[in-house]
């Protein structure tokens, strides 16, 4: 076995990876539909699918707090991975400034969320 | 004295030397569609904090032709993510044996966008249940 | 015979060591049938236009994973490729990539050879048995667990067409993983904690991204991507119930 071999510390942003790119596979493609599109234009849903009163009882629900963040979160994560292995893979080996400008981002948005939605109150 | 002199050749451009390099490169940049929509998400969210006015003029920037069409972009993206994401799928998982046998890369695949047909349809159903 | 003769262009990426500042391309017209090999392509340019064209072989039926080399941009053994599915175009042969080149088409592969022996690739036994007890018995299932992984010929196909090894040449890599894997899974073997210090290092797994095209150019699909991606799984178990279990893989 060869010596001096360290941790690699991965796993957690392998996780995080994981259940973003899970996450967003399975619902990324809908959510798109109803929120940038469907909704927008006013088709198939109701018009008020995402008026003020509705997105604030959503967003004060426990289980609406879970899902935006879950959703805002996990898609920053799994993209700040993939960002930050693509990054390498085209010859920016920025090392620590990358890493930092990824998961530093993802970081800082899931703080931010979870600020906003701690806010909204209960 | 040794006369070796291995020669190192250089990995600039590598994923441009293979359509499956390209193929992958496609299906890592899709990440950035995902960011860009969770940015949207996290923009509308704090909006929704800054109370009515800021969140009405956050869904009025989405009425704007140049968010219709970057939110197409997006539902193409992701769309291949989530192919791509399951056609990887059976070499990232241990081998599920049933019955004796393994099951297949192609059912692994299948169930996987059969879930995410499933997922899309039970939220589209859910959000429209909660606007009623 | 004269009729069935047909010629095609093979370019060649030639490197001398003591002549040449890096490798260049030579093109050589070879006749041949419609049974020559790429391996016997070379052959001909060695016998006919320059015998110090250098390149390994041995077996020439694919089981001894000497004669890997690019053809026309992938990695595939030269020995079951055929110069009748190039022609009438050119074929362009260079050493395997990722690789230092020593010369002309033979790579520097003892990077690999230290990783094979850095993943202890022999069954250290879970339990010492002593003659009296007799043989180590194991299942048709336990032998299907882990039988695909040992057909690989180390041939190397697959760190040509690894593109994370090509840019992190400590990467472990897919067959020395794959290896590794065969032995964490035979039922006899005792020792996967031992090399779960090596899987989950920076070495290890976690610098595959999962682009799977080792799997697809492997000549005796052992699939080393699974292997690869499962042990992430492994590994990230043992990240986060290192703390949970006393005997956890490394510190």
């Amino acid at each position: 076995m060869k010596s001096g071999l360290k941790r690699s510390n991965a796993p957690i942003f392998w996780g995080l990876f994981g259940a973003g790119g899970m996450f967003s596979a399975l619902f990324g493609p809908m959510l798109v539909f109803i929120t940038g599109i469907a909704v927008p234009l006013g088709l198939m849903l109701p018009a008020n699918t995402m008026s003020y009163a509705k997105m604030m009882a959503f967003a004060q629900n426990i289980i609406g707090k879970g899902f935006i963040l879950a959703v805002i979160a996990l898609f920053l994560w799994f993209a700040a991975h993939r960002i930050f292995h693509s990054l390498h893979e085209i010859g920016i080996h920025a090392g620590v400034g990358a890493k930092l400008l990824c998961y530093g981002s993802a970081f800082i948005a899931t703080v931010i969320s979870a600020v906003v939605l701690l806010s909204l109150g209960f | 004295m040794s006369k070796r002199r291995p020669y190192v050749r250089s990995m600039d451009g590598w994923w441009k030397k293979n359509p499956y390099f390209i193929e992958y490169m496609i299906h890592e940049s899709t990440a950035l569609f995902v960011a860009a929509y969770a940015f949207i998400l996290l923009v509308g969210l704090v909006r929704l904090g800054q109370g009515e006015a800021a969140w009405s003029g956050w869904l009025d920037a989405l009425k704007s032709p140049l968010s219709l069409t970057c939110h197409v972009v997006f539902l193409v993206a992701i769309l291949y993510h989530t192919y791509t994401w399951f056609k990887i799928m059976p070499i990232t998982m241990p081998p599920i044996i049933v019955g004796g046998k393994r099951v297949g890369p192609e059912v692994i695949t299948g169930s996987g966008l059969l879930a995410a047909l499933v997922a899309s349809l039970v939220l589209l159903g859910l959000v429209w249940r909660l606007a009623l | 015979m004269s009729e069935n003769l047909k010629i095609i262009e093979i370019e060649v990426l030639r490197y001398h060591p003591e002549s040449d500042r890096e490798p260049h391309l030579e093109v050589y017209k070879v006749p041949f049938t419609d049974d020559m090999s790429v391996l016997q392509g070379a052959q001909y340019i060695k016998d006919n236009f320059d015998g110090s064209l250098t390149f390994r072989w041995s077996c020439r039926m694919a089981i001894c994973g000497s004669c890997g080399m690019m053809i026309n941009g992938i990695p595939k053994l030269s020995c079951e490729t055929f110069l009748r599915d190039y022609h009438p175009n050119r074929i362009r042969i260079e050493a395997l990539a990722h690789f230092p080149i020593e010369k002309d088409l033979v790579v520097d592969l003892s990077g690999f050879i230290e990783k094979l022996e850095s993943i202890q690739p022999y069954i250290i036994p879970k339990e010492p048995r002593s003659l009296e007890q007799g043989e180590y018995l194991q299942s048709p299932q336990q032998f299907n667990d882990y039988i695909q992984f040992t057909s690989c010929i180390n041939c190397t196909l697959c760190y040509a067409a690894c593109p994370q090894f090509g840019l992190n040449p400590d990467f472990i890599g897919p067959a020395a993983i794959a290896l590794l894997h065969r032995y964490n899974m035979d039922s006899r073997d005792g020792a996967a904690e031992e090399r779960m210090e090596l899987v989950a290092s920076e070495e290890g797994v976690f610098n595959c991204s999962a682009v799977g095209y080792c799997s697809v150019v492997c000549p005796k699909h052992v699939d080393p991507a699974n292997a690869v991606n499962i042990n992430k799984t492994n590994a990230a178990k043992d990240y986060f119930l290192r703390f949970l279990s006393p005997k956890g893989g490394s510190k």
